[in-house]
């Protein structure tokens, strides 16, 4: 058992609902138009992946543009950044590429990079592709997957797949000696985790998206998919 | 309309009138006074003379921030990037090529912020202009918007718009339909400006008033039918242009008009409309902002001095300036360091935050603020944070280091385990509960409503609003009379100390001394002598409960 920090933060756009997502994860509730988040806030959820503690120090940034100058401070010392777009709004996934170039020039080098197309449950007004979004993740080497805080689809996946891909060498007390190339453990990991995430992500987003499913991609499009 | 009986005004002397005047109470007894003052207590009314209508460069103070920095920059010497802060941050060294300020980003963490929002506003105008600069002719539907009846009903407008004419902000409807309203606000502006080598200061026509502000390259406009005089609204558009400051800084306004005449400044204050709606509603209903001074939440002063005690003792780390407690738009309590002083109008800024955003409710929070009075030019970051399940008291922690949230964040968890353990936030609920008081408790007949102001401590007191005042139209009514009644004896051209004012439905009258200001409002058919009385009477009942009302003690870290 050990016990693990992980300092991850919410970047995005405003309004795709990054304090929904964390509101969801962290207390499980979900608020309809959650008014907008003011400089950054801060939560902390611990979770148990596989025998193994993780205390997540969540930072929920503010996405409108006066506080953009304040993001480094917050992803200089993440473990991870999550950088969340909304589905029906095309522009937020344009953002999605900013934030991840911003990230690889000024971020830490480790740092493991989710994105998340969320608001998936509103089918009717979707604008970005799921497909377009996973093949972007994919190049970058980035977790994606599609949510929604609304109907808690993939919240607590995001966040599980965070910590599986953590580089283990950090790990507190069982440090991996086999740690040099994160590259390496990430695939490990990715490999060993995928069947086990796509039978756990929920019925209630398979049933919602039925349609949806045969015309992108053929594995499971409401689960969480890893770098490989 | 209210038709005025008769009416007696004092000018300076007391001595010189009828014999009621005998009663007035001695200067050394002043209710709320205090010689240990928390607050900047100069009169910021006083301040906004004509004089300085003419000056589109306000001496905001500027530096704190950075004397601040310094401090702590000597305290690590160990840090050489640190050292650097004092060069980068110093206001006169920044210059126009600034495209490169990226660069520089890391020196200085207060700095890096300013220089990113340049930065970023550099991006945006030069993907933006292409569409932006087509002026809107005037079309159809803009003249019809601004025809609607919805439109011209409300009582009182206001708007922002850049030196360029672009529109900013409008307090009723969509700015973007108002183009050639606000077009024709900045041709009169700019006609005096240019023609006459004047300033426009304001228009009456008919019942609406007109009051035109220029600052910082920023035109500010009030247009009101209301009770507010010219000197009232432009006290008001002054909170206007604080609030821009607090979301910008002066000096990163300053750099981007600098740069970008031209520039829509709707991009870096989006968001912050509900900032301007807010403070503009708190106006409305405050009569703290006319009088620049808070309201305390009455509280004993015993469960006082525990609040700013525990405060004290477990908020005592490096670079935290202020710490307060805020309940339901009062103050609580105020804890601040040494030499530095939180001025009125900053604090109304700070309650305009809280009160305008649910955000902080969810979780701590970490935001920067620009307080205009204590320093124009950089950030404070700010601890939010509340306390109690139902979010009623707020935690505030004004801190100049930007690293500080994980330190503050456990100041906070050592703070409410205290106060909890203490029963002072029970007691602070209790207070919230019990609403502030009921104007029955001073047993003063036919005494309706009052505002009291101690000016050494900058603080106000007034009872509950009770019939007749407890509907919208006559809560109106009651603010209109304190705006007559301010007005005439601040800017009726001489200031008054006494004035006596009957009217149909009220008798109003008004005193104002070195020490404090009052304002006091009674039924139709008091007479002068008894108003004296009563309102003699009403300042020993303040005197009495003064301590519950006031904070009068200053606890510094």
């Amino acid at each position: 058992m050990s016990m693990r920090d992980v300092k991850v933060c919410l970047l995005g756009e405003s309004g795709v609902g990054k304090s929904s997502i964390v509101m969801r994860f962290v207390a499980d509730k979900f608020k309809n138009a959650l008014e907008s988040t003011i400089g950054a806030s801060f939560m902390t959820k611990t979770i148990f992946v596989e025998g193994n503690t993780y205390k997540f120090q969540i930072w929920d940034t503010a996405g409108q543009e006066k506080y953009r100058a304040l993001a480094p401070m917050y992803y200089r010392g993440s473990a991870a950044a999550i950088i969340v777009y909304d589905v029906t709004r095309e522009t937020s996934f344009h953002a999605v590429k900013g934030w991840v170039h911003e990230l690889q020039r000024h971020g830490p080098s480790k740092i493991v990079i989710a994105i998340a197309g969320n608001k998936c449950d509103l089918e009717d007004l979707r604008e970005v592709r799921e497909k377009d979004a996973q093949e972007y993740a994919h190049e970058i080497g980035a977790i994606f997957c599609e949510t929604s805080a609304m109907t808690a689809v993939n919240i607590a996946e995001l966040f599980d797949a965070i910590a599986k891909l953590l580089p283990p060498e950090d790990l507190l007390g069982t440090s991996n000696q086999m740690g040099g190339g994160s590259t390496v453990n990430l695939r490990n990991n990715a490999a060993k985790k995928k069947s086990k995430c796509c039978s756990g992500s929920d019925t209630e987003a398979a049933s919602q998206q039925p349609v949806r499913r045969s015309l992108s991609t053929p594995r499971g499009s409401s689960s969480v998919t890893y770098p490989s | 309309m209210a038709t005025e009986i008769r009416e007696a005004e004092q000018n300076a002397s007391v001595s010189d009138s009828d014999s009621g005047q005998s009663d007035f109470i001695e200067t050394n007894e002043i209710p709320g006074k205090s010689s240990n003052t928390l607050l900047v207590a100069n009169d910021s009314f006083e301040d906004l003379s004509y004089a300085e209508l003419n000056n589109t460069i306000v001496a905001s103070p500027m530096g704190t921030i950075n004397s601040l920095v310094k401090k702590k920059a000597k305290r690590s010497l160990s840090l050489p990037e640190r050292e650097h802060v004092e060069d980068t941050v110093s206001e006169s060294e920044v210059d126009d090529s600034e495209v490169e300020t990226s660069e520089i980003c890391d020196d200085s963490q207060v700095d890096m912020i300013e220089a990113r929002v340049t930065e970023l506003s550099l991006q945006e105008t030069t993907s933006q202009t292409a569409d932006a600069q087509i002026p809107h002719l005037m079309t159809n539907t803009d003249t019809d918007y601004v025809n609607s009846p919805e439109w011209k009903r409300q009582k009182k407008h206001i708007f922002i718009l850049s030196e360029s004419g672009k529109p900013i902000y409008s307090r009723h409807g969509n700015e973007d339909k108002l183009v050639t309203i606000m077009g024709v606000m900045q041709a009169l502006v700019s006609f005096v400006a240019d023609s006459n080598k004047d300033t426009l200061r304001s228009i009456v026509a008919g019942d609406h008033k007109f009051v035109f502000m220029t600052r910082d390259h920023l035109t500010f406009v009030g247009v009101t039918r209301g009770k507010e005089s010219t000197q009232q609204m432009f006290l008001q558009l002054t909170y206007m242009y604080n609030q821009v400051i607090s979301i910008l800084t002066h000096s990163t306004l300053t750099r981007i008009f600098k740069q970008h005449r031209n520039y829509d400044l709707r991009r870096p204050l989006s968001g912050a409309e509900k900032f301007f709606d807010n403070l503009l509603n708190l106006m409305d209903v405050e009569p703290g902002l006319l009088l620049t001074s808070v309201r305390c939440l009455p509280l004993d002063s015993n469960v006082r001095d525990i609040v700013s005690q525990t405060i004290a003792q477990h908020a005592k780390v490096k670079d935290l300036v202020f710490a307060l407690i805020i309940a339901q738009n009062q103050l609580v309590a105020v804890v601040r360091m040494k030499k530095y002083y939180l001025h009125p109008m900053d604090l109304h800024l700070i309650l305009n935050l809280i009160n305008a955003s649910e955000s902080f409710k969810a979780a701590e929070s970490w935001t920067p603020i620009c307080l205009p009075k204590f320093d124009a030019a950089g950030f404070l970051q700010a601890h939010v944070s509340y306390l109690d399940e139902e979010c009623q008291t707020c935690l505030l922690l004004l801190s100049v280091d930007i690293e500080a949230f994980y330190t503050l964040s456990e100041c906070k968890a050592k703070i409410q385990e205290r106060l909890i353990k203490y029963n002072a936030l029970a007691a602070i609920n209790n207070s919230l509960k019990r609403n502030s008081y009921s104007i029955q408790q001073c047993s003063i007949s036919d005494l309706r409503h009052f505002l009291y102001k101690s000016r050494s401590t900058a603080q106000y007191t007034s009872p509950e609003l009770e019939a007749p005042y407890n509907t919208k139209e006559e809560k109106e009514r009651l603010f209109g009379l304190y705006y007559y009644l301010h007005d005439r004896i601040h800017t009726s051209g001489r200031t008054l100390k006494i004035l006596f004012h009957v009217g149909a439905y009220e008798t109003l009258l008004g005193w104002v001394t070195t020490g404090f200001e009052l304002y006091a409002v009674f039924g139709p058919l008091v007479t002068k002598m008894s108003a004296i009385h009563a309102v003699n009477k009403l300042l020993r009942w303040i005197k009495k409960e003064e301590d519950r009302l006031f904070i009068l003690s200053s606890v510094t870290f």
